[in-house]
C-alpha cells in the first residue's frame, strides 16, 4: 500500500518525478517544479489517492547545493490513511528564481503555511492570495532560515537601552560571573570568543 | 496592660483607652511603606513562565500577603510590571509602551531566565533581556523560577521600595544543605516500612509485650 501513491505518480507524470524513496515507509517524491502545482491537483482528485489534508510546509535551504532551496510538503489522506511527502528543489545562490506556484487553490490550509516558508526561507509563491510575512514584523530585512542569514543579526524594534543610560552595566548581573549562567544573548562579545 | 510583672510576648496588645502618645517618621519612610504594601500588578505574561505566575497567584502561595494580590489589566491602574517569559523582538514596542503608560511611581519584575537575559534564546527573534529595553527592579531567575524564588523577589522589592532604592536587585538562588535533602530523602524511602519509619520519627518502635 504505501508504494501505490509512488506508483501512480511515475504511472502519471514519468519524467517529472525527479526520484522518489520510501525511508522508513514515509513516501517521498521529488518532482519538477514546474509541475507542482498539476501533481498537488492530481493528488487531491484521484479517487484513489484522495488527499484531502494539508499538513504542513516548509522550506529546507541546502547551500551547498544547486538548486539550493528545497520546498517540502506533506500531505495526508483522512480517508485512505496514507501520507507523501513532496519536495521541490528551487533557486540559485542568490534565491534568483525560487518560486513555485501556489498550492491555495486547492488546500486553503496551505495559504499561512506558504506565507511561512516565504517569511523564513523567501521562496516566493505564484498565485498567493496574501503573500505576507506572517512570523516576523514587516520592517524585518532577510529571511532568517536561509543560511546565509547571519546568526547574530538582530533587528530590533526599538533601540536598545545604552549602559549610560540605564546607569548600570546591562551584560552581566550578579550572582553570575564569567563561567556561570547563560552567556546568550548578553550585549558584546560572546564569552567563549575570547577563549577560541 | 496586665499587672503582672513578668513579660510574656504576645502578639497583639490592649488598650485601655487613656494611652497617649505619637510616632516619628519621615515622609519618605512613610511613603514606602505604604506603597510596599499595595503593589497593583500589571501581568505581561507571555510564556511559559505564566503557569509559575498562575501558582503563585493561586491561595497556596497567598499574594495577599504581601499587599501585591491585586492584578490589574490597565497599566495606568498599576504599579508593578510583571514581565512574564519570552519577550521577541515584536513584542518589544508593545512592552516598551505599556511601561510608558503606567503611572509613577513603577516597578517592574523580569520573571524568569527568558525575561532577565533571553534565556537559551539567542536569536533573531528575541530580545536578551528586557533590560534593554526597559529598567528592570527585580531579576528572578529560574526556568521557570520556583514560586518561592518569586516570594524572595517580592519581598526582595518590598524592602527596596521601603529604602527607596532603585538598583536593580537579583534574587539569589537557593540551595538546599545537601544533608538536608540527604535525610528528607532517607525519610521517604522508609515510609514503605512503617517500623522503621516511626523509629526515625519518634525513636525506636514499640515492641508487642510479651504474651505471659
Amino acid at each position: 500500500m504505501s508504494q501505490l501513491v509512488l506508483d501512480k505518480l511515475k504511472e502519471t507524470f514519468g519524467a517529472a518525478i525527479l526520484e522518489t524513496h520510501s525511508e522508513f515507509g514515509d513516501d517521498t517524491a521529488v518532482v519538477d517544479p514546474a509541475k507542482w502545482k498539476a501533481i498537488a491537483q492530481f493528488l487531491r482528485d484521484d479517487p484513489a489517492l484522495d488527499f484531502d489534508m494539508p499538513i504542513d510546509m516548509c522550506g529546507v535551504d541546502y547551500p551547498n547545493r544547486l538548486p539550493r532551496m528545497e520546498v517540502v510538503m506533506h500531505l495526508y489522506s483522512l480517508k485512505k490513511r496514507h501520507r507523501v511527502r513532496l519536495k521541490a528543489r528551487v533557486g540559485d545562490e542568490d534565491m534568483d528564481g525560487a518560486e513555485l506556484d501556489s498550492v491555495v487553490s486547492i488546500w486553503a490550509g496551505f495559504n499561512w503555511l506558504e506565507r511561512e516558508v516565504f517569511d523564513m526561507s523567501g521562496v516566493r509563491f505564484r498565485g498567493h492570495p496574501d503573500l505576507r510575512r506572517i512570523l516576523m514584523y514587516p520592517e524585518f530585512e532577510g529571511h532568517p532560515l536561509q543560511r546565509t542569514y547571519p546568526a547574530d543579526r538582530t533587528q530590533p524594534l526599538v533601540s536598545y537601552r545604552t549602559e549610560d543610560e540605564a546607569g548600570m552595566p546591562l551584560n552581566k548581573l550578579e550572582p553570575f560571573g564569567h563561567d556561570e549562567g547563560m552567556p546568550f544573548g548578553r550585549l558584546g562579545p560572546h564569552p567563549r570568543a575570547e577563549d577560541s | 496592660m496586665s499587672s503582672d510583672d513578668t513579660f510574656s510576648p504576645t502578639t497583639s496588645l490592649t488598650l485601655d483607652g487613656n494611652e497617649q502618645g505619637f510616632a516619628t517618621t519621615k515622609v519618605d519612610a512613610l511613603l514606602g511603606w505604604a506603597r510596599k504594601y499595595s503593589l497593583f500588578a500589571y501581568p505581561f505574561v507571555t510564556a511559559c513562565c505564566g503557569m509559575e505566575y498562575m501558582a503563585i497567584t493561586s491561595p497556596r502561595f497567598d499574594l495577599a500577603r504581601f499587599g501585591a494580590e491585586a492584578p490589574r489589566f490597565s497599566p495606568r491602574q498599576s504599579d508593578l510590571l510583571w514581565v512574564v517569559g519570552t519577550i521577541s523582538q515584536r513584542q518589544g514596542p508593545v512592552l516598551k509602551r505599556i511601561y510608558e503608560q503606567m503611572m509613577e511611581p513603577k516597578w517592574v519584575f523580569a520573571f524568569g531566565t527568558c525575561a532577565s537575559s533571553g534565556g537559551f534564546y539567542d536569536n533573531y527573534t528575541t530580545v536578551p533581556g528586557i533590560d534593554k529595553i526597559i529598567p528592570v527592579d527585580v531579576y528572578i531567575p529560574g526556568c521557570p523560577p520556583r514560586p518561592e524564588a518569586v516570594l524572595d523577589g517580592l519581598m526582595l522589592l518590598q524592602d527596596k521600595i521601603a529604602r527607596n532604592e532603585r538598583r536593580p536587585g537579583v534574587v539569589k538562588p537557593r540551595i538546599d544543605p545537601p544533608e538536608q535533602v540527604r535525610e528528607l530523602v532517607r525519610l521517604r524511602r522508609s515510609a514503605n516500612d512503617p517500623a522503621e519509619l516511626a523509629s526515625r520519627l519518634q525513636g525506636p518502635a514499640p515492641t508487642e509485650p510479651e504474651p505471659k
